[in-house]
């Protein structure tokens, strides 16, 4: 065993960098509800997110400074008439993740603006949850997102989930120049104002998106939920480059010629883990003797578990974020400034790509909150999130390999993911081509009444959007040369996603540096905490 | 030589249709509540009182026998309408409606039938009760079709005996693919609605199968072939 001393090398403590060396501490990866401690290759680069930025001192008094001093907008007290008909619009439990400890930010937002509304006259309120496609959030999911006293106050009749097959409950404006379908929720477009509270994790949230996509319905996220639009969009997180934004932004200029939308946006910071999981923070050289302690007794306890009680137990880990900065008022302006924060915590500068990628992959994504990350999420957390948190340079050489580290187990849940079930194993399993998915099943699934049913009445996603996952995933499948499931527990599952197999990690980087020549420079991204790079190259 | 094949053999089906199995799926009542309702107006108080304890006796006995096989549990069942006059059950079948039908219609029912029209479905009900008995139920959810028993009378009299085929079982499968191949529809784009593992044929028949507030069985069935599973309570 090597003295604890060793795995204290000098390093550069304010660098996101860190060059492994003979005798570097063994990293800590997520391997799904599990941890593996590896030593990497000497030469691999490891990539770790920025240290958390400070949060504002006082939530509640930077919320009123933002709402008394919008952007390119009057004051949200200027904006209210008693008797006015309001809309608040809230973001879905996709985000943040992990869920935030209570109050959540947007309950803050909302206890405000509820007040403020109150004072002046204004009590005609509904509060809806811009879940677009995603499942409906649960009573228990709404009542800890809002509070228990706004719950009671609106819950169920005006507080509630958008639903986007409600036929009554959608009304369709204009048609966008490029004659996208610009559909949305009556409510809001009945409203004399909509308050969008948004939390922003990454550059792809907010902005036009927030109502364009929250709000509408399956004919107009076709628009730009595709095959073609997701490969013209070379960076998600890169707004200004993405086809993806220029259609959102398209049908988002409709919707503010026609309601008016006062966005409230809100950025965090990456402090995702605290005591007594805070070593996840850490970079391995800072861990101390207790850290390893800590990390030991967890792999030893989830060693013990059943994967349910693994789930519960990371599920219950909430995140002790902080609030970084809230921008209010019109669309464009508010978004710039958040933007800019969120750039701020996320972006880490990187000097060029590497061949081998590894990622260690968690047990959480947008879309499996309380639930399972099934084999389609794992795909799109490997090559739809994490293989694009850039800015239009990938951190994996075009043709190289991505290494992720999940069981792939072939778990799905019936109650969330019911049209993922059918997708998997009855469309991936004929053809891995999004277009041709797109244009054969893609409708079907939509439509299915058994799904739309799901969809409206229990909480599982709609029916397209297993497709929207295989698609998110179409650049990173278009860009590298493989990908390999290191600790994959069956055969089927990374065939079916058209990925190879290994046993180890080791097996793993031996098999890519087959694939790529034994010079392959390999790089380690260290996440969660999630941050995207920015290649220069 | 070669004889063309009639037009109805060469095209394939283009429309879909949505079968729904109706006791346990759409409603909470069963065949029995619907007799119970008859007999307890008969009409006069020694049918009443004979019809209505007999049934009451016998009900462990249809219990027993639905278990073991629904079709002679059918067979015996529709014996219990022997004697009962064509008029006076057509006459009662608007008060078993409103009275007892209606009120046991499960709350997200007629939803999922709408968002089955919605996608294009001809909305068929499929189902072991009494044509008479169902209709007006049929007409409430505004089906396309109802395909039941139907009862044979004879002088106006009720023979306690179904019409064969006794729809039930397999037979609901037959009577399904023979309906899509009547109105030119896909069994493939077909779905199919049930709350019983006794319904399995019909499920197996279609392309897209549902359970719907399914027993334990139908339960096991659906998860183990990745059948979407409904609550429409």
């Amino acid at each position: 065993m090597r003295p604890l001393k060793t795995l204290k090398k000098l390093y550069d403590e304010e660098s996101h960098i860190v060059i492994t060396e003979k005798g570097s501490p063994p990293r800590v990866m997520f391997y799904g509800e599990d941890f593996w401690v590896e030593d990497l290759p000497v030469g691999t680069r490891v990539i770790f997110p920025r240290p958390p930025l400070e949060g504002v001192p006082n939530v509640k008094a930077a919320i009123r400074y933002a709402l008394n001093h919008p952007e390119g907008m009057d004051p949200l007290h200027a904006l209210l008439k008693p008797g006015m008909k309001v809309t608040i619009a809230v973001d879905d439990i996709s985000l943040p993740l992990p869920p935030m400890k209570t109050p959540d930010v947007r309950q803050t937002v909302c206890e405000i603006v509820l007040e403020l509304l109150a004072d002046s006259g204004v009590d005609d309120v509904h509060i809806i949850i811009a879940n677009a496609l995603h499942r409906r959030m649960t009573d228990a999911e709404m009542k800890r997102m809002m509070g228990e006293k706004i719950y009671d106050a609106f819950a169920p009749d005006r507080y509630y989930n958008h639903d986007a097959e409600d036929p009554e409950g959608i009304t369709e404006l204009e048609r966008t120049s490029s004659n996208e379908v610009v559909a949305i929720n009556r409510r809001a477009a009945e409203s004399d104002l909509v308050i969008y509270v948004n939390i922003n994790l990454v550059p792809m949230d907010g902005g036009h998106k927030s109502v364009g996509t929250g709000l509408t319905n399956y004919e107009s996220l076709r628009a730009h939920h595709n095959p073609q639009t997701i490969r013209d969009s070379p960076s998600y997180m890169e707004p200004k480059k993405s086809q993806l934004h220029s259609s959102v932004d398209r049908i988002g200029r409709v919707i503010d010629k026609t309601i008016k939308v006062f966005h409230i946006e809100t950025t965090i910071n990456n402090r995702m883990f605290e005591e007594p999981v805070g070593f996840l923070m850490k970079k391995e050289e800072d861990f101390s003797e207790f850290d390893r302690l800590k990390l030991q007794g967890m792999k030893y306890a989830l060693s013990k578990m059943p994967r349910p009680m693994k789930r519960k137990m990371f599920f219950n880990i909430y995140a002790p974020y902080e609030v970084t900065g809230v921008f209010a008022g019109s669309t464009e302006p508010t978004h710039e400034k958040t933007l800019e924060m969120s750039w701020k915590q996320y972006s880490v500068p990187v000097q060029g790509q590497s061949d081998i990628v590894i990622f260690g992959m968690p047990y959480v994504s947008p879309y499996n909150v309380n639930s399972i990350l099934n084999p389609l999420l794992v795909q799109v957390m490997a090559l739809g999130y994490l293989f694009n948190l850039n800015r239009g340079v990938p951190l994996v050489k075009k043709g190289g390999v991505i290494i992720i580290t999940h069981p792939c187990y072939d778990e799905f849940d019936p109650d969330h993911h019911a049209p993922y079930i059918e997708f998997f194993n009855r469309c991936l399993t004929e053809t891995r081509d999004a277009h041709v998915l797109s244009h054969k099943y893609e409708r079907e699934f939509a439509k299915n009444p058994s799904y739309v049913h799901l969809y409206r009445k229990g909480n599982s996603y709609h029916g397209a959007h297993p497709f929207y996952m295989w698609y998110w995933g179409e650049n990173g499948r278009q860009h590298v040369g493989k990908v390999i499931a290191a600790g994959a527990e069956n055969n089927h599952v990374p065939a079916i996603m058209g990925w190879d197999r290994a046993d180890t990690l080791s097996e793993a980087i031996e098999d890519a540096r087959g694939f790529m020549g034994r010079s392959a420079s390999i790089s380690f991204v260290k996440i969660p905490p999630i941050f995207q790079v920015d290649v220069r190259l | 030589m070669k004889h063309a094949l009639p037009q109805e053999h060469t095209s394939k089906p283009t429309g879909k249709a949505a079968f729904f199995d109706i006791d346990g799926t759409l409603i909470s009542t069963n065949v029995v509540h619907a007799y119970g309702y008859y007999a307890m107006n008969e009409g006069s108080l020694p049918g009443i009182l004979k019809r209505t304890l007999t049934t009451v006796a016998q009900i462990p006995l249809f219990g027993a026998l639905n278990l073991v096989d629904r079709k002679i549990f059918n067979e015996y069942f529709y014996r219990q309408y022997e004697g009962l006059t064509e008029d006076r059950l057509l006459t009662l079948t608007e008060d078993l409606f409103e009275d007892v039908v209606k009120p046991a219609i499960f709350s997200k029912a007629k939803d999922l039938i709408d968002e089955a029209r919605r996608a294009g479905c001809r909305i068929v009900l499929v189902t072991g009760a009494l044509d008479f008995t169902m209709r007006p139920l049929a007409r409430h959810l505004g089906a396309d079709d109802l395909i039941a028993n139907r009862m044979q009378f004879v002088g106006g009299i009720a023979t306690g005996k179904v019409i064969p085929p006794i729809i039930e079982g397999a037979n609901k499968a037959n009577v399904i693919r023979e309906y899509c191949e009547t109105h030119h529809i896909s069994l493939m784009k077909s779905f199919a609605y049930t709350d019983s593992a006794s319904d399995y044929a019909m499920l197996t028949v279609v392309g897209r199968p549902t359970a719907v507030n399914p027993d334990i069985r139908l339960r096991a069935l659906a998860r183990s072939y990745n059948w979407p599973i409904l609550d429409v309570r």
